[in-house]
């Protein structure tokens, strides 16, 4: 066995695949016969279509079919369910009816022989709507429906309220935080091919066998009358989990015309139509003892969904999860409300819930930490939580305090003058803040396949994802570390819902969860090796299976005999040895699993021209074992990034009037560009938890993004004097001049 | 995108008379813009006639010392050109604080004069736009209009500018050749952008069938030096909240002669002349800027999301010229 292979840094063994342009995406896929389809999306946000006027479109080139509410196959709903994996948000089904719930939501469908025929046949179709009062934004929808509380996410502990009425020292404010739109380099593409009643599915998705699951209900097949393909995405950030209308209306459109139908989602409509971070808005009241400790927290949350989804099952941002049991408190409450507007449905972005949770609850700790006295960093060492207080139960693995000690140390942070506006370079103002970030480790069943070949090849396969961060590495790591095959002699295939059956890319789950899976199929193969090796003919005939052992590729006996994997297998004029294994989930009645860490931050604010700008991070990650540390690092290097666009960039825009979104395009929706990128200094420190799985590994997609947007408003509150509660921290927020807008 | 005819033409008549003088066709040489509001469906041409072969590529300095820039020299090739980066650093550095490396590539002089605006309003059919569809209102009046004008606007049109290189050829002062079947005429580069008052569609004087040939900056100011800073919330490519070009010439610490053109808050590329008038003969002190600045944006309108516009143009004229003037 080969040890160092796990935590060793390893550049992805895809990555020449995609520099050369053969990794083949979604979109890339050219079926024969294929034809194209573009959307007609509404233009309002609120109403109902009242009249389609095709008279136009169907005279334009190249037209085969246009599909609408009034043409359009008969499909079914899908029941959404994670634990039967054909979970769904958008449960409404693409041209169920005439009603309009958001502007972007198809209201037709363009079937021609190429793209740009399609997509000028779409520009042609004259819709008429009339359009009914709209709630555009969580203010408005509160203000007319009030909002749903949801019971089964409500956590409580002890008696808040009088707790902090006798509290010495207290806050009481509110955060608010807007919608955020992922944006994945590759745009939403479904090519959607039916052959008699088997459907393909060449679909940008997370889950393979989600999606597989999810199409087979909405057509009403046996799931295996159902392939999904995808074995490269352009990213999702939670995007691509679940399944949007407009690959149902891809695969409905294909059976329709009997052809290949490729739909690729316009950036403007990956806006609307394929799910965003909702808005929130989070009240926080903490109260401390003298000592600064915290005897009150409570974490109350609203945020929006679609008025699809309001009172059904909504998509609910669960911002107060990780507030749960972060820090310690005896008295708790986390509620969760949710309220219905005018936008399409909102979905998991990256670390849903605790990204603008963690902005939330870090802005008040870093105020709470001013008002009882307390150097922030002090301030939450003091409320450390040795165990999960929400959950009775110990902590697998829990090294927040060295998090702590590892990043101040490295930023420098006892050099720090509390007081603010206080830390000057030329022209700037330096600001200087810090965060705690946590992510929930969460590890679910799995099925893997791993054959040992007759060329000297190992093979591994599994019904998960590559989203783009380096999964086909780690199960070649994992192959490698089982099998001492090197990884250029292990293959890995990924993103086929006829693999076995594999774990969603998202929530960090898929390396926690696939790579058990995958080194318990590789030892099947090895038994069975081995017993092919001690059997009739074989290359150790006579001997005890069990006294084989591994070495680097080989079969070696107690005497010291060698022989490679392939000599076996050739020996006995043999194809492979295979393994299948399935493996369970995590033991989350004994512990409670976290990934914890901690941001430092510093930006500088030039007040003569207002310009703030995040100018170093460091960050220190305790993941358990990070598999691939070069992989690992560029999640987190990755994250940090996308948590600066958080703090002072993101927000998709809605028109207050009408509901419609603004600045859905990749100009006007800001994310940090290579000029914004700050100093970037990661720490991953290295505690393998081997109570969560045999590599310690807990997974590190989210935890960088959550808690970096408060470490930055903390620090912008340090150089300006200014507490921004509300993202994007831009700088018409901290200029002190600005003139009273005119009333229109 | 709806389909279109493809012409190309091989001089300035050949292009012109290909075009003819109704509205149904358009020039196309980098593209950047114009295939962009195409693919939107927000322009709709019928036929695209490309000027990319048209021998407008050079930049000549003439007798009297100014410089004739071919309607066809890409951004990048104006921006590294050695005669502007010595003789006109401002234009440089606006330039290059536009867009991205790829676009400048392609992206063409003329066509970045012709550049349309980003308003979200007028960059989608389906909302109202008196630019885009006359009379059928404002969206951005009383909607989201952060990025929109706080000066030069009007009850029809607060659409910005979004140039960067003709804010910097504002400050420089600047003539414009365009040549049509009348002939060629020359257009003072301030006049050639209009005003939306109650005729937002109008954007600039070039008549039917008219091309541009040639932008012609003036003779440097002797002794000058320049700066042009631009503000936005990240740090490269996006469009200005607000910009300010500088050019000031000095006796001593007094100012001989001041240049301001500001961008990001107007509906054109704005020269500021109340500026001007505020430098010209003062000394050169934080005082005078401020005196400046003020002068600049005293008849801004704060409009909904706009109203930081009207103090942030003010820093980026001071600093600016403090810059300058360092």
């Amino acid at each position: 066995m080969s040890d160092n292979i796990i935590g060793a840094a390893k550049p992805r063994i895809d990555g020449p695949l995609k520099l050369t342009g053969l990794a083949k995406y979604s979109s890339d896929n050219l079926l024969d016969d294929m034809v194209y389809a573009y959307g007609v999306f509404s233009s309002i946000a609120s109403g109902e279509v009242t009249n389609i006027d095709l008279s136009v479109a169907q005279q334009s080139p190249g037209v085969i079919d246009i599909f609408h509410h009034d043409h359009f196959p008969q499909l079914f709903r899908t029941p959404s369910s994670m634990e039967q994996e054909n979970k769904v948000d958008e449960e409404r089904l693409p041209f169920e009816d005439n009603q309009v719930h958001y502007a972007g939501q198809f209201v037709a469908l363009v079937v021609a022989d190429s793209f740009e025929n399609a997509r000028a046949a779409a520009y042609k179709v004259k819709v008429d709507y009339k359009t009914s009062p709209v709630l555009a934004n969580l203010a408005q929808a509160v203000k007319v429906n009030g909002t749903q509380l949801h019971q089964d996410s409500r956590n409580s502990r002890g008696d808040p309220e009088p707790a902090f009425q006798s509290a010495q020292h207290k806050i009481d404010f509110t955060y608010v935080t807007p919608v955020e739109t992922h944006n994945p380099m590759e745009m939403h593409a479904t090519v959607a091919a039916w052959s008699g009643d088997k459907l393909t599915m060449y679909d940008t998705t997370q889950g393979v066998v989600n999606a597989r699951n999810v199409y087979a209900k909405v057509f009403g097949l046996s799931p295996d009358r159902v392939e999904v393909i995808t074995p490269f995405l352009g990213s999702g950030f939670g995007s691509k989990l679940w399944p949007w209308p407009h690959a149902i209306a891809a695969a409905a459109a294909a059976r329709e015309v009997g052809r290949p139908v490729q739909l690729v989602v316009p950036r403007q409509e990956m806006f609307t139509t394929t799910g965003h971070r909702p808005e929130t808005s989070q009240r926080l009241r903490l109260a401390t003892d003298d000592d600064g400790r915290l005897v009150s927290l409570r974490h109350e949350s609203i945020s929006t969904t679609s008025t699809i989804d309001q009172g059904n099952n909504p998509y609910v941002e669960s911002c107060g999860k990780m507030t749960q049991g972060l820090y310690s408190c005896e008295n708790l409450l986390v509620t969760h409300s949710t309220t219905g507007t005018n936008r399409g449905t909102p979905t998991s972005m990256r670390a849903p819930g605790a990204a603008p949770g963690l902005f939330a609850l870090e802005s008040a700790m870093d105020e709470m930490a001013i008002e009882a006295g307390l150097d922030p960093l002090e301030f939450r060492r003091r409320n450390y939580a040795d165990s999960d207080e929400s959950k009775g139960l110990p902590w697998s693995s829990n090294k927040l305090r060295e998090a702590y000690d590892q990043a101040a140390e490295k930023f420098g942070w006892s050099k720090r003058n509390s007081e603010i506006g206080s830390m000057r370079d030329g022209n700037e103002i330096v600001g200087w803040g810090m965060a705690t970030c946590n992510w929930e480790a969460i590890r679910r069943p799995c099925d893997a396949r791993v054959s040992l070949r007759a060329d000297g090849t190992a093979y591994a396969s599994c019904a998960t994802q590559d989203i783009g961060t380096g999964t086909y590495t780690i199960v070649a790591q994992a192959v490698s570390q089982v099998t001492g095959l090197p990884l250029e002699k292990i293959e890995v295939e990924l993103g086929d819902s006829s693999y076995p059956s594999g774990p969603i890319s998202g929530g960090s789950w898929a390396t926690a969860t696939a790579l058990p899976a995958v080194a318990a199929a590789a030892r099947k193969a090895l038994e069975e090796l081995k017993s092919y090796a001690v059997s009739e003919r074989g290359a150790f005939v006579g001997a005890k299976a069990d006294d084989l052992s591994i070495e680097n590729g080989q079969l070696k006996s107690a005497d010291g005999k060698t022989v490679a994997f392939a000599e076996v297998l050739k020996q006995r004029k043999l194809a492979s040895a295979d393994g299948e294994a399935h493996t369970g989930g995590a033991p989350t009645d004994q512990y409670a699993f976290r990934s914890f860490g901690a941001h430092f931050v510093e930006v500088r604010w030039d007040q003569g021209i207002s310009n703030l700008r995040v100018s170093r991070v460091v960050s220190a990650i305790d993941v358990g074992r990070a598999v691939n540390t070069l992989t690992s690092r560029n999640q987190v290097e990755g994250a940090i990034v996308m948590g600066v666009g958080m703090a002072l960039f993101e927000q998709t825009e809605y028109d207050h009037r009408n509901g419609r979104p603004v600045n859905n395009n990749y100009a006007e929706y800001l994310v940090p560009v290579h000029a914004d990128q700050p100093e970037v200094d990661v720490i991953l420190l290295d505690y393998p938890d081997y109570k969560f799985n045999e590599f310690g590994a807990r997974g590190i997609g989210e935890i960088g993004i959550t808690g970096l947007a408060a470490a930055v408003a903390n620090a912008v509150y340090h150089a300006t004097g200014k507490r921004i509660r509300e993202l994007p921290i831009t700088m018409d927020k901290l200029m002190d001049d600005v003139p009273q807008a005119q009333q229109a | 995108m709806r389909n279109f005819a493809y012409q190309r033409a091989g001089n300035v008549t050949q292009a012109y008379t290909l075009h003819g003088n109704d509205n149904s066709a358009d020039f196309i040489a980098g593209g950047t813009n114009l295939i962009d509001m195409v693919k939107l469906d927000i322009m709709r041409p019928e036929r695209l006639v490309d000027v990319n072969l048209l021998p407008l590529t050079e930049i000549e300095e003439l007798d009297d010392g100014r410089l004739k820039i071919g309607a066809l020299v890409t951004n990048t090739d104006l921006a590294y050109d050695e005669r502007v980066t010595t003789r006109y650093p401002v234009l440089s550095e606006a330039l290059l604080a536009g867009a991205s490396t790829q676009l400048r590539n392609v992206a063409t002089t003329a066509g970045n004069v012709m550049q349309r605006t980003r308003c979200p309003y007028f960059r989608n059919p389906s909302r109202p736009c008196n630019k885009r569809e006359p009379g059928s209102g404002c969206g951005a009046l009383d909607g989201i209009n952060r990025n929109h004008a706080v000066l030069g606007g009007s009850d029809k049109c607060i659409a910005v500018h979004p140039s960067d290189m003709c804010v910097g050829m504002q400050a420089l002062g600047a003539t414009i050749t365009v040549e049509g079947p009348d002939g060629p005429r020359e257009i003072p580069f301030e006049e050639y952008h209009l005003l939306p008052g109650d005729t937002p569609e109008r954007e600039h004087d070039l008549r039917d069938g008219e091309l541009i040939t040639h932008v012609t900056l003036d003779a440097p100011i002797e002794g000058a030096k320049s700066h042009y800073l631009k503000l936005r919330d990240r740090m490269s490519f996006e469009f200005a909240l607000a910009s300010c070009a500088a050019v000031v010439a000095l006796d001593g610490d007094t100012i001989r002669e001041a240049r301001i053109a500001l961008g990001g808050i107007a509906t054109k590329p704005w020269r500021s002349h109340e500026a001007e008038a505020a430098l010209k003969g003062k000394p050169a002190t934080e005082a005078t800027f401020q005196q400046a600045a003020e002068a600049a944006l005293a008849g801004a309108v704060p409009h909904r999301d706009a109203a930081f516009k009207i103090p942030l143009a003010k820093q980026a004229i001071v600093r600016a010229l403090s810059t300058v003037t360092r």
